[in-house]
């Protein structure tokens, strides 16, 4: 790719950074240039994006149906499975299953709510007090 | 204290990290030499290990390995620390290091780190970064990715050193201990691209080199059919990330290997890799069009499979590229 041609596509950089991009100049030599993005790196990130939001929305469907608990929208909002939050809540996979039905968020207690909250980045009284708006 | 560290932005972060850290101890070895060096250009598809659900298709091979083949052939001694579940103690150790007054190469979690743009903030766990000082609470941070040094509180370090889930750094922390005075750098690089052909054309499984991008190319075509349109976009969507997203200086590294062979063309006195490189520009200026491709492809997720088999026709022409540039390649290595 030669230097004229590197994209300068504003997206998921957010005008926050630019990215190094090696091209070749005029006379053929490789240098490295800043981009500000890729159109092509935009549809891609932004799919990714709309994953994880449908995974919000099936988390907020199922939280409205009663068969789910708050924490299983901001497992999703976090982009973590159940193994992923369960390694960081330091809990085994089993409880945190049981964490995410209605039945088992009731019966947390007041630590276990808070090691949850931190986790999700949010306070105790979001994760409570969360009701889908759909 | 903050340390006189030249901030250099990089294409990828592991080779930013080493080639930054080694000018800073007076060795001045571009990233582009250290990526040929540690031989990180190479093409894996691992249906076996999935992110984010998705079958992992890889421009080079696993993270940590180019670095410790660099270092190896260049004849550099780092020390590697890791602390499994002792973030107190790793980050003891960080500011013991820095103030001996040595700039200190960290891994880390991508999800937390407060610099990064959001849009780039997923569970990725193998990223690198320097860091050269620290006043109170700040920390002095130079990420090659980023365009401009940064700073993270020692909470905000402390977390991102500890990210959990696959690769998680376990406060991984490394810097050179001895650097020779000599240092035969022609037998370095041909050592590293005498593993890269070998790699791209002799493993003998059909996932690895040449052989895997055309079993991957099979494998698109039956996508849209197999998986559904959801399904199928996002696993193309995947590998376009692969090649292009936060750090691979464009086309799955294909342009720093170009970047590398010019420099070898000047160290070796020799044109033939001058020739060699334009070669490789070609190539990544190929799966550049690939991933433009596969992009139109994945926005409409349309089902329509005329979209993944033109991308699977295009990636057969580059293995026939890439296999016979490495056959070129091999045989001015005799």
């Amino acid at each position: 790719m030669e230097i004229d041609k590197v994209p300068q596509d504003e997206g998921i950089t957010e005008g926050i950074t630019r990215e190094v991009q090696y091209a070749v100049d005029e006379n053929g030599k490789y240098v490295k240039i800043f981009s500000k993005g890729w159109e092509p790196k935009n549809i891609v990130n932004e799919l990714a994006w709309d994953d994880i939001h449908d995974n919000m929305n099936d988390a907020n469907e199922k939280i409205l149906a009663g068969k789910a608990s708050p924490i299983m929208y901001f497992m999703a909002k976090n982009q973590m499975n159940v193994a992923l939050l369960a390694e960081y809540v330091e809990l085994p996979k089993w409880r945190v299953k049981r964490h995410l039905k209605p039945r088992g968020f009731k019966k947390l207690k007041q630590d276990q709510l808070s090691s949850y909250a931190k986790v999700l980045g949010i306070s105790v009284e979001e994760l409570l007090n969360y009701k889908p708006t759909n | 204290m903050k340390l006189d560290f030249e901030h250099i932005p990089a294409g990828h972060c592991e080779n930013g990290v080493i080639s930054s850290l080694l000018k800073y101890h007076g060795l001045n070895l571009s990233e582009a030499m250290i990526f040929g060096i540690g031989s990180g250009y190479f093409f894996a598809y691992m249906p076996f290990v999935k992110v984010n659900g998705i079958p992992l298709a890889s421009f080079r091979p696993v993270p940590g390995m180019i670095f410790a083949r660099a270092a190896k052939r260049l004849g550099i001694k780092m020390k590697k620390q890791s602390f499994r579940q002792q973030p107190k103690k790793a980050m003891d150790e960080l500011d013991k290091i820095l103030e001996k007054r040595l700039p200190v190469g960290v891994q880390a979690g991508v999800f937390h780190l407060s610099y990064f743009p959001p849009a780039y903030r997923f569970h990725f766990n193998a990223h690198n970064m320097t860091v050269y000082g620290k006043e109170g609470d700040t920390y002095f941070i130079s990420d090659p990715v980023m365009e401009y040094p940064t700073t993270l509180t020692y909470e905000e370090l402390k977390k991102v050193r500890f990210a959990k889930g696959p690769l998680s750094p376990n406060g991984k922390m490394y810097y050179p201990i001895s650097i020779p005075n000599e240092i035969d750098i022609k037998s370095a690089i041909y050592k590293g691209m005498k593993q890269t052909a070998d790699w791209m054309l002799t493993i003998p499984v059909p996932l690895f080199g040449v052989k895997g991008i055309r079993y991957l190319s099979k494998r698109i075509r039956k996508w849209p059919d197999k998986l559904g349109s959801k399904k199928a976009a996002a696993y193309l969507a995947q590998m376009v990330r692969m090649l292009e997203e936060i750090g691979t200086g464009g086309a799955g590294f294909r342009f720093i290997y170009a970047a590398f062979l010019q420099e070898v063309s000047e160290i070796m006195q020799d044109q033939r890799y001058f020739e060699l490189s334009k070669e490789m520009t070609k190539i990544g200026d190929k799966w550049r069009t690939f991933s433009s491709l596969a992009a139109k492809t994945c926005k409409g997720r349309s089902s329509d499979p005329d979209g993944y088999n033109t991308v699977a026709n295009l990636m057969l022409e580059i293995a026939d590229d890439e296999e016979k540039f490495f056959i070129e390649l091999k045989k001015l290595l005799k």
